[in-house]
């Protein structure tokens, strides 16, 4: 053994413990030893559960839209040639990069009441911001890239001569989708899935600014562990934030499992 | 974003995936094909909620109250009491709680509201500005108050650095948490009190504005509202949280191990209920509103910290909230009322604010 | 359907759903940020103030994404050429920052870093703690555009190297960096685009202090806040060219890297 691989070894080990382990150990720790009775109260409060409810709503529209739109949309820019498609290919990145807040705010300027198509909508009845829908829609904006990002790789690398195979064989443009292309990228679709979920599930920049807080109705899960903070709260506080680590951690053992066999190092 | 390497796979005789790939082929299939089906349950179940929600005009009867960042203890008691009334059964409320400045604009932005309980007079004025409550809502009962605290120090226990008067907060080392002006209700108050506190002591203008400077000069934390602000001290923050009496005393209640002191000067905070002019529920935001300054209320007030605005209430509590000698309010001549304090000092382009935190924070300081 | 049809009505969906769902609100928001002109837009972002939280917020995530180039690279290693117990357990959690909400992260850092860190150490309410928060966040960046490059590396030519007398130092600095420097500098300019944007690790950890503790992402969240959405949309007006100048670069190193591939 030298001693530079181990060197090695430990500073990366090192570093990781230092940065991810050990803040997140915390979680599991404070929560237990600290006040384990007032986490259990927090989580079964009807506006915890509300708020949960409310974040899975949005993922479970979120998640199948995006799903929807990955695919196709990796298939449009791999396979085809349209105007606009180098554009179309940076937006879908975008919010990979953008800060959640921007978001938020230009989903505020959009729907706000003197917003574009704000004004319209406030003006017949239908709450946009400070509402559900808003949630929603912020939640989609932030989840759009994953599903996309895993297919395309995907399909270039496996090139259309199956698919072409199959055209001559006489399959229908839609046999051939459904019995060619969607299997061929199917571990990549549902490795984005997984990517998707969870970033839906732990999107808390762009609803603070759009949702209004309103306890019981228009909280998510994350802005539910801010308003515990801010009731000085920290049974419920660090037990809502062990429920959402946990499913982050099952998240990461999803991710392990179904990761495109390629991608394991 | 990184370029993956995947190898192809084989191409059938049937030009499907290889037949060792059966099994996976299946697995994958019925995994999508639950999701799918999964999805539209979830999107059909959605559906009506969506329609719900996008709906303003609710039937039954609804009241949507927003509040500054700190009295929800206080507020849940009084709205459960209100729904065993005959005025308030059946009545279900929103409950919407942040800084104070923050919420008013929400409010102007579209959060729905019936009923706005904030922290200051001026953010009821932004709301009047703003068309949506009534100029007149401070000749309500008790001229639109709902109850009132104080300006108070809280400490440390023991109070090792013997933090009594404003003067202990200038002092070098002390370390000061108060909240950002220009979102949080409290902030201002606080602001006001220390100015205010320095002209009682018979400084002029320009050094009760130097005063304010210097204070800042020690704070350490600005966070976005009172509640986070003494979130920041109980994590361990700071000597001393500038916060109003009832504050205080909520996280006393709570349990945390908290002191206070209420300096010799302080100011009068007194906290206003309104109610919004386009609301479809004007008339039991009223009874709400005139319920929430009722003795009975004014009592439960009293219990949370609060000191009431009734007097016979305030009676019963009098030993609990002393009136200290140099107590002043908003009207005090050396502040003017709400209208002229924002002017001077809250202005987001050219208040006393900007110029104070721009010359503390400048490349010199931190 | 026809495949004309099928194919119309699929281009004809994606297209409109990115154009509705992300385009635009980008398109409002640049409005916006326009609406008091060229020289309204220049006076919003040149207050003291937003200029001091973009400076901050610039220098500490390109602090944190340098730092991570070189760990996220010495872990990458690692990981590829290294082998031990739990090294895929190890890989497994390199992606937590992916997975955890970042205001559970940053109320996790707020307890190990805070007043009353179990570990002594006070950076909470600091730039300090903006530094660690932000090194949270972007530690998975650089390791995952640098994992697949090194397994494409030719062991060979390393051996090659060795083998006519290069050092270990040498032989990494003229063989292997070369080949994996396109992932490093993709990696670490998404790292830094993903620092800059940060907020909810961020906003309770750094104090929000205007002019020492501020970031361009709370300042915006402040002005959004007080009323103010017109001057919240000029700086993040410059977030999203930040964005899109990251995206850019990326690109750029993508098609770079796929012109000079190695054989």
């Amino acid at each position: 053994m030298n001693a530079r691989k181990l060197t090695l070894r430990a500073i990366a080990l090192g570093y990781l413990l230092v940065i991810l382990v050990a803040p997140l150990s915390l979680v599991v720790w404070r929560t237990f030893a600290y006040d384990a009775s007032g986490a259990w109260k927090a989580l079964s409060d009807p506006d915890t559960v509300h708020a949960f409810k409310v974040t899975l709503e949005a993922a479970a529209v979120a998640v199948p839209l995006n799903t929807l739109f990955g695919v196709l949309c990796g298939l449009a820019i791999v396979r085809r040639r349209f105007p606009g498609k180098g554009l179309v290919n940076a937006f879908v990145d975008l919010p990979l990069a953008l800060s959640p807040v921007v978001v938020g705010l230009a989903l505020f300027l959009l729907y706000g009441r003197t917003g574009w198509f704000g004004s319209w909508l406030n003006g017949h009845g239908y709450q946009v911001l400070f509402a559900l829908p808003s949630i929603v829609i912020a939640t989609v904006f932030v989840s759009v890239p994953f599903v996309a990002r895993e297919v395309i790789p995907t399909l270039r690398e496996i090139g259309d001569e199956q698919e072409q195979a199959a055209h001559t064989l006489g399959a229908s443009s839609w046999q051939t989708f459904w019995r060619v292309t969607l299997p061929s990228i199917r571990w990549a679709v549902v490795y984005g899935i997984v990517l998707t979920t969870s970033r839906c599930l732990g999107e808390y920049g762009a609803v603070a600014v759009v949702s209004g807080s309103i306890q019981g109705k228009t909280e998510t899960a994350t802005l539910r562990v801010q308003e515990e903070y801010e009731n000085l709260n920290t049974g419920g506080v660090y037990g809502i934030s062990l429920v959402l680590a946990a499913i982050a951690v099952t998240t990461l053992i999803l991710m392990s499992i179904v990761k495109p066999s390629e991608e394991r190092y | 974003m990184y370029k993956s390497t995947k190898s192809v796979d084989k191409v059938g005789t049937k030009g499907r995936a290889d037949v060792t790939q059966q099994k996976t082929y299946d697995r994958a299939t019925i995994i999508r094909r639950g999701a799918a089906v999964g999805a539209s349950l979830a999107a059909f179940g959605l559906a009506p909620r969506l329609a719900g929600a996008a709906r303003t005009h609710s039937a039954g009867t609804t009241l949507n109250l927003v509040a500054y960042s700190t009295p929800k203890p206080v507020l849940t008691k009084i709205i459960s009491d209100f729904q065993a009334t005959p005025a308030g059964q059946g009545v279900s409320f929103t409950q919407s709680y942040g800084a104070s400045t923050s919420q008013a604009k929400a409010v102007i932005a579209g959060l729905p509201a019936d009923v706005v309980f904030l922290s200051t007079g001026d953010d009821v004025n932004l709301l009047v500005d703003a068309g949506l409550v009534n100029q007149n809502w401070d000749e309500q009962g008790y001229d639109g108050i709902a109850a009132d605290t104080v300006v108070v120090f809280a400490l440390r226990d023991g109070n090792p650095k013997h933090i009594k008067g404003w003067d202990d907060l200038t002092r070098p080392g002390v370390q000061v948490i108060t909240p950002n002006p220009f979102s949080s209700g409290s902030a201002k108050w606080n602001i006001l009190a220390a100015y205010g506190a320095q002209r009682h002591l018979g400084k002029t203008d320009k050094q009760a504005i130097a005063y304010v400077q210097k204070l800042f000069g020690n704070v350490v934390s600005q966070d976005t509202s009172g509640s986070n602000a003494t979130n920041t001290f109980l994590s361990g923050k700071g000597d001393v949280l500038i916060t109003y009496e009832s504050e205080a005393i909520n996280a006393r209640l709570q349990g945390k191990d908290i002191q206070y002191v209420i300096p010799r000067q302080t100011m009068l905070i007194e906290l206003p209920i309104a109610v919004l002019q386009g609301s479809p529920n004007k008339d039991l935001a009223n009874k709400f509103i005139q319920f929430v300054k009722s003795e009975p209320e004014q009592e439960v007030f009293g219990q949370f910290g609060f000191r009431p605005v009734n007097k016979v209430a305030a009676a019963r509590f009098a030993k609990q909230f002393p009136v200290r000698p140099g107590q002043f309010t908003i009207d005090d001549k050396t502040i003017g009322g709400w209208r002229a304090a924002d002017k001077k000092w809250f202005d987001p382009s050219n208040g006393l604010m900007v110029k104070i935190e721009q010359h503390v924070g400048g490349p010199t300081a931190g | 359907m026809s495949e004309r049809a099928g194919a119309a009505l699929s281009l004809g969906f994606v297209t409109t759903f990115i154009t509705v769902v992300v385009a635009l609100p980008i398109a409002a928001l640049a409005w916006s940020a326009s609406k008091k002109g060229a020289g309204g837009f220049w006076d919003t972002i040149t207050n003291p103030e937003a200029l001091a939280a973009l400076r901050l917020t610039l220098a500490v995530a390109a602090l944190a994404a340098l730092t991570n180039a070189v760990l996220g690279t010495i872990t990458a290693w690692v990981l590829v050429r290294d082998d031990f117990r739990g090294k895929s357990t190890m890989n497994a959690i390199i992606d937590l920052p992916f997975a955890l909400p970042t205001i559970v992260a940053g109320l996790l850092l707020l307890t190990f870093y805070g007043p009353r860190s179990p570990v002594g150490v006070h950076l909470a309410f600091t730039r300090g703690a903006i530094f660690v928060a932000l090194l949270f966040v972007t530690l998975p960046f650089v390791v995952r555009t640098v994992q697949p490059v090194l397994i494409e590396l030719d062991v060979e030519m390393e051996e090659a190297a060795r083998s006519l007398g290069a050092g270990e130092a040498t032989t990494f600095r003229r063989v292997v960096l070369p080949n994996i420097l396109p992932g490093i500098l993709s990696g670490v300019t998404m790292a830094f685009a993903r620092a800059v944007g940060e907020i909810g690790a961020i906003v309770l950890i750094s104090g929000n202090l205007p002019y020492r503790t501020e970031v361009a992402s709370v300042f915006v969240f402040l002005r959004i806040q007080s009323g103010d959405p017109d001057g919240a949309a000029a700086v993040a007006v410059v977030l999203l060219a930040i964005s899109f100048a990251v995206l850019l670069v990326v690109g750029g190193i993508r098609r770079f890297a796929t012109k000079h591939e190695r054989p």
